[in-house]
């Protein structure tokens, strides 16, 4: 009984189902060799970062290069007593305040932009060009000419006065083109609206734009955040004498001959993804909030 | 202390963005405080920019508006007591129904224990109660409308303005839509202004209909006085429902007059306000389209017709209790019957039968 059933469908349904539906089951070819392709693309983007990763973990033998010599945490021991290696917690302090400052200004400046380019101005595009200039231009290149520019005034470049500077100079016109993109969802007739129930302008910007515009205005924060912290080629001349993280691997690197390069590479690496985990899970959070205080 | 009353004064408004084309022409218009009124047209008409005048959302380029007495160009919405109702209603997609109707009451200041008070009893009386810890995107269109006027009813404005708030929603619901809009108003007690591009909207509705072209007042008047007096071509080809033919005045006997036409004897038209024709003008003349009868050729014209025109069925459509019939009656002009049903099925006519079309000579309409 039960088999015949079974048969049945199979000798009537392939024919319907092969012209309606063809994906159903099997797969066209050209779907393996996407795959193949993806899995390729992901092996070159994650292989490399995780040999790091699995290096930092081999005991007190442990060398450079595989193949693997036991598992420990040796080198992340290493890594926060020994001197030699150099000074990463300090380095590492540094980095996080720069970014956080570095977050703070670019939320608020690309806020403010994103305002000020709802409309057209005189000399809008001149000014949304000079600013797409700074992100083209070469980051060394930007970065040499701060340091030359703070010698010449008689400055002394430090982390968080050239360094901030030419920073800004590249996670700015990134956060201001994220607003953009954020921007243009917002549908100003809820400005008209609150403007018509009495709202002041402020009230107008405080109770209806940023709430609305929140999830990109984290997501704005999440790029000045993550491009401060990995920045390299602009903080290398304009540091100063105490170096930020990158440039204190970047000159580990040349002296440091340990896994515990690689132990600093995978903490720095958990920072980063700890950093992205809580600004989506905030974003998460905000959308989930709202639709939990509507459900009430 | 502030005139409650919402009755309005369009004084020579005119409204122009770009200094050289006028939006708005010069509009001079009285409505009456508690009115129900509905502006009409096509769009880019200024219909808008009108309601955006009155709302404070514009300033005029020249002109007037008075509220209750009171000058209001310059004034803030909330200075003018009005209150706007938004074409995709424009709630605020963060906050619940509740705090989106309490929105106004929250930036007066009023603390949060009142403002959700007043809210509820609003929300209560639009009847969302269930709804309102939802957020405006959990909502259906009608009750996102519903939000959207409670929001803007709790201000107690003398006038609401109403920027075509049915188009967004499906037809059964804007029926249903249209008649509570109807009851608000009733219920409030306060000036409507109402913006749309549909003639059954504004006529179903409005205690006041205004038909505008290009910036302009073609007509004010009574639903009734607009539909079945129409001023001109313009607006009885926009409120429809009408026949309108051309031609030449061939001659005039007293209380009529007779234009040249396919018929064999011409058309004759009674004279109404139109008292200076002349024979050689032309004139436009309307007959409703429910007035036109349709006989057979040869058979007897019914009585009080004195003008019949031979024409071809070109199209027939049936629309429940009438019968669309299209004629050629009037070469490159529309030319329509609208049939009681049982009229047409008692002799029923199919496409390509001559038929003379007839009217009683007392319906035709000239125009301006």
């Amino acid at each position: 009984m039960s088999a015949v059933l079974a048969d049945m469908p199979e000798t009537v349904v392939p024919a319907a189902t092969k012209a309606i539906a063809p994906s159903r089951g099997q797969r066209p070819w050209t779907f393996y060799v996407l795959a193949t392709l993806f899995a390729f693309y992901v092996i070159a983007l994650y292989g490399p970062m995780f040999c790091i990763y699995v290096l930092s973990f081999q005991d007190i033998r442990g060398g450079l290069v595989f193949p693997m010599k036991g598992h420990s945490l040796h080198w992340y021991v290493d890594l926060f007593t020994q001197v030699r290696t150099g000074d990463v917690k300090g380095s590492f302090d540094r980095s996080i305040k720069l970014a956080v400052i570095v977050t703070i200004i670019t939320v608020v400046v690309s806020f403010l932009a994103g305002l000020g380019f709802r409309k057209r101005f005189r000399g809008d595009t001149i000014v949304f060009y000079m600013m797409i200039g700074s992100l083209v231009a070469p980051g060394l290149v930007l970065g040499l000419g701060t340091g030359l520019l703070f010698q010449a005034l008689g400055l002394n470049a430090s982390w968080y006065t050239s360094a901030l500077g030419a920073q800004l100079s590249w996670t700015l016109p990134f956060g201001v083109l994220v607003m953009f993109a954020v921007m243009s969802r917002f549908n100003h007739v809820w400005e008209e609206a609150a403007y018509d129930l009495g709202a002041s302008r402020w009230q107008s910007v405080r109770l209806v734009m940023i709430p609305v515009l929140a999830p990109g205005l984290v997501a704005v924060a999440l790029f000045g955040f993550t491009l401060s912290y990995d920045e390299f080629a602009r903080s290398l001349q304009t540091a100063g004498s105490l170096n930020t993280l990158p440039l204190e691997i970047w000159s580990m690197t040349l002296n440091v001959t340990s896994p515990s390069l690689y132990a600093l590479g995978t903490v720095t690496t958990v920072v980063s993804f700890v950093v992205i985990g809580a600004s989506l899970g905030s974003i998460v959070l905000i959308q989930k909030k709202r639709s939990s205080s509507a459900k009430g | 202390m502030k005139s409650d009353r919402g009755d309005i004064e369009l004084a020579g408004v005119c409204k122009s963005f770009d200094g050289a084309t006028y939006v708005v022409d010069g509009v001079n218009l009285k409505i009456a405080d508690g009115a129900y009124c509905c502006f009409i047209g096509p769009s880019g008409c200024g219909k808008t920019t009108i309601l955006r005048m009155i709302a404070g959302h514009e300033d005029p380029t020249a002109g007037e508006i008075v509220i209750g007495g009171q000058n209001v160009v310059g004034l803030a919405p909330v200075q003018r007591r009005t209150a706007m109702m938004f074409q995709s209603y424009a709630l605020f997609p963060h906050l619940t129904v509740r705090e989106n109707i309490a929105f106004a009451l929250r930036v007066r200041g009023m603390s949060k224990a009142d403002r959700l008070r007043a809210a509820d009893a609003m929300i209560e009386k639009v009847r969302l109660t269930q709804f309102a810890d939802r957020l405006p995107a959990q909502l259906s269109g009608g009750q996102q409308q519903r939000v959207a006027l409670a929001r803007a009813a709790i201000t107690e404005p003398r006038v609401l303005l109403l920027d075509e708030p049915l188009s967004a929603l499906d037809e059964q619901l804007r029926v249903q839509m249209r008649q509570e809009l109807r009851r608000m108003q009733q219920e409030l007690g306060i000036t409507f202004i109402h913006v749309t591009h549909t003639q059954l909207e504004a006529i179903a509705l409005a205690d006041l209909v205004v038909v505008m072209e290009q910036g302009k007042i073609k007509q004010a008047g009574a639903a009734r006085d607009v539909y079945a007096h129409p001023h001109d071509r313009y607006v009885a080809e926009f409120m429809g429902g009408q026949n309108v033919l051309s031609g030449r005045v061939e001659k005039v006997n007293g209380a009529s007059f007779t234009l040249a036409q396919a018929a064999p004897d011409g058309i004759e038209v009674p004279l109404q306000a139109r008292s200076t024709v002349s024979v050689g003008d032309k004139v436009d003349i309307a007959v409703r389209r429910d007035d036109v009868a349709l006989v057979r050729p040869g058979k007897d014209l019914p009585p009080g017709c004195t003008t019949s025109l031979p024409s071809r069925v070109r199209a027939i459509e049936y629309q429940g209790y009438f019968v669309k019939v299209m004629l050629d009656t009037v070469p490159d002009d529309e030319f329509v019957a609208y049939v009681p049903e049982k009229t047409f099925f008692a002799d029923p006519f199919t496409v390509g039968d001559v038929v003379m079309a007839t009217w009683a000579t007392g319906s035709a309409l000239p125009l301006a």
